[in-house]
């Protein structure tokens, strides 16, 4: 396994804690309080009891047979993170850094989202350990995501919208940390994704490695040997590095991470971070950043709101730079058709995150033979999208009448 | 590798309040805002109410350490889409009309990283600047900005926190001009109270640092300033202004020479009436 990151949070030249000088020391109790317990059976058998028995994992590596032989190209199996409890993967996170937080002792969880997945798998766990728990949402992803917000009040949490800046994701991670920075001392904050200051690009990806470890082993039992590619959407890059990770080291296996091109990456809508951006210092690390020439961020756009981020996890700016994955972006309307195609060919409707990892493999199979093999990660469920998947078919069709 | 050996005029200006008896009085205005040139005479403004130093502070599109206040300004600056490089030039222009304190830059560390440190610290000299702060720069991550200060004579100033706890010494010892230390957890702006441990904080960040210290985050009165004057050597208040220059906004820019000059005054007055009486 490759020995990143080092000791200063840093892969390669990004990563590292660019952080107020008040979160400091939290952030070395955290990594502290990780550093302990990432090896102790106890807390390992918690964590792996409650991924089973309350998530339902290991989840499914599923055949896609049909739409194989659609495209008539590679053999292609579907990761179904999509059925984990609260439907994405982002429970496998939660639970990992929920379970720290107790044996920290901490009471208090925050969290930002952006889709409200994460706030939903936040409110989840904390609901479960008796935790309190405040989720900071942009306001424009609260209107995006009415049902989120619902059910994260359901869960007994408080959600509360950020009317700061871009009223989305990015604002909501902004306003989380100055949450965290006036509450740090009986705070703690279960980030989302492997972006943010050390350690969470570490911690995250830890948690979330299980998604490879378990396809692994499931394409070893189902066809003998590793796939030839990994596909995954990356908005942060939290499902995407935990397939990624365990496969880094098999050299024959391609990786590649799907960004959201919005309404196309020549224009000014769209969230391509590796594409269109450059390394930068944004929300506590160093790395590829959707930014102007003088430093300042842009707004990101997509119709998947877990991918709207003008940022990206270090460790994916580092597999980019050693050129160990590559990033491609897929519009928002060829998101759609692939979220199209395999609701009808599957019966499987992909959350519009995950259907930008489908368009691209619509794209590669057919390109490649019949015995190679793709394992994409369908990181979500559609379900939360039905609604702006309706009224964005609307939109399209009045246009076109 | 020369090192500059003319002092710096943050020093001069402490080694000088500290003869008197006096503490000093640092406003922080965000550059640009509600454009450039009202920024030269603020600027100007602050010193005629009697401020000894001034922080010029470049907006950002994601400050995640300022509060709302400040939020605000920085949205209303890059509205006239302006660069780093054009904030800087206010101190420059400020000089020229006669300002004569020393200038410290407060900028987030991407536009500056976007810039080139090399080219940033030939501009900060360009334009005069003493020292910077670069809130989201810990010492962990600080050693090339540091370096850089150092070769340039400019001081790079270390933020402490209540929660700094051990690094207090590592951060006071080998600060450079004063230690800003923040008054209470959490982002820059208006409050009635500080974090309860405050007054012993103080002392410890007055035990390790072989430089000044100075009070920031929520002081917005003079008898917050007072109240801090005989525990350091500085009080920062940002947002308080920041809040005043927001208010006259449409006298700053209404085009009406008279009532420019009202809202410049409303702004004056109120630093003005922040200064601590001198301790008798």
């Amino acid at each position: 396994m490759s020995q990143v990151p080092d000791q200063h949070g840093r892969f390669g030249p990004f990563g590292g804690k660019y952080v107020p000088e008040t979160l400091m020391n939290a952030l070395i109790e955290l990594e502290e309080a990780y550093q302990k317990y990432k090896d102790d059976p106890d807390f390992l058998e918690e964590v792996r009891y409650l991924l089973k028995q309350y998530s339902g994992r290991p989840t499914p590596l599923y055949y896609a047979e049909r739409l194989s032989q659609h495209l008539g190209g590679a053999k292609i199996y579907l990761k179904r993170e999509d059925l984990n409890h609260t439907g994405a993967h982002k429970i496998n996170n939660t639970i990992g850094q929920a379970v720290l937080a107790k044996r920290m002792g901490k009471k208090k969880v925050i969290a930002e989202t952006g889709a409200g997945q994460h706030g939903v798998a936040t409110a989840t766990v904390a609901a479960l350990m008796g935790l309190e728990c405040k989720v900071f949402m942009g306001e424009e992803d609260t209107k995006r995501q009415q049902l989120n917000v619902f059910r994260m009040k359901l869960l007994g949490s408080e959600v509360i919208p950020v009317m700061s800046g871009t009223r989305t994701l990015k604002d909501a991670c902004n306003e989380t940390l100055r949450y965290w920075v006036s509450h740090v001392d009986d705070t703690y904050y279960i980030l989302g994704s492997v972006t943010g200051p050390h350690p969470y690009p570490m911690m995250v990806r830890d948690f979330q490695r299980i998604i490879g470890l378990e396809s692994r082993e499931q394409i070893l039992e189902a066809e003998g040997r590793l796939p030839d590619l990994v596909v995954a959407a990356v908005g942060g890059g939290s499902n995407a590095i935990g397939i990624f990770h365990p496969f880094i080291e098999d050299t024959g296996v391609r990786l590649l991470g799907v960004e959201a091109a919005g309404r196309g990456v020549d224009t000014e809508e769209h969230a391509a971070t590796m594409t269109k951006g450059r390394p930068g210092v944004f929300q506590g690390s160093m790395s590829y950043v959707l930014q102007d020439e003088g430093g300042q961020v842009l707004p990101a756009h997509s119709i998947s709101a877990g991918l709207d981020y003008p940022g990206i996890g270090p460790e994916h700016a580092y597999l980019k730079d050693t050129n160990r994955a590559e990033y491609v972006p897929i519009t928002d309307k060829e998101a759609l058709d692939a979220l199209n195609i395999l609701s009808r060919m599957e019966g499987i409707i992909p959350a519009l995150e995950s259907a930008h990892a489908i368009a691209q493999v619509l794209k590669v199979a057919p390109t490649m033979s019949k015995d190679e093999i793709i394992v994409v990660s369908l990181s979500g469920r559609g379900d939360k999208d039905v609604e702006s998947i309706m009224s964005y078919l609307a939109v399209e069709e009045g246009q076109q009448s | 590798m020369s090192t500059i050996t003319t002092p710096n005029a943050i020093d001069t200006v402490f080694a000088g309040l500290k003869a008197r008896g006096e503490t000093a009085l640092m406003p922080f205005m965000t550059m640009g805002d509600p454009d450039l040139e009202t920024s030269v005479a603020l600027v100007q403004a602050a010193e005629a109410a009697g401020a000894h130093m001034i922080e010029l502070g470049i907006p950002y599109s994601d400050p995640l350490a300022d509060g709302p206040v400040i939020q605000r300004a920085s949205e209303r600056a890059l509205k006239n889409r302006i660069s780093l490089t054009d904030c800087m030039a206010v101190a420059s222009k400020a000089r020229e009309r006669g300002v004569k304190m020393p200038f410290i830059l407060f900028s987030y560390f991407n536009p500056a990283l976007q810039l080139g440190l090399e080219r940033f610290f030939e501009l900060l000299k360009e334009h005069g600047f003493s020292g910077i702060i670069i809130p989201d720069l810990p010492l962990e991550e600080d050693s090339e900005m540091r370096a850089l200060a150092e070769v340039n004579g400019i001081h790079l100033i270390p933020l402490v926190a209540p929660t700094s706890e051990a690094r207090v010494e590592r951060i006071a010892s080998q600060a450079k001009g004063f230690v800003y230390c923040v008054s209470s957890l959490g982002v820059t702006g208006v409050r009635s109270t500080f974090h309860e441990g405050i007054d012993s904080f103080l002392s410890t960040v007055r035990r390790a640092a072989s430089v000044p210290i100075c009070v920031g985050f929520g002081i917005s009165s003079r008898e917050h300033a007072e109240r801090f004057a005989g525990q350091c050597d500085g009080v920062i208040v940002g947002s308080a202004i920041v809040r005043q220059v927001e208010d006259v906004i449409p006298q700053l820019t209404s085009g009406n020479e008279d009532e420019r000059k009202q809202g410049l005054q409303v702004v004056q007055d109120f630093i003005a009436g922040l200064k601590p009486r001198k301790q008798v």
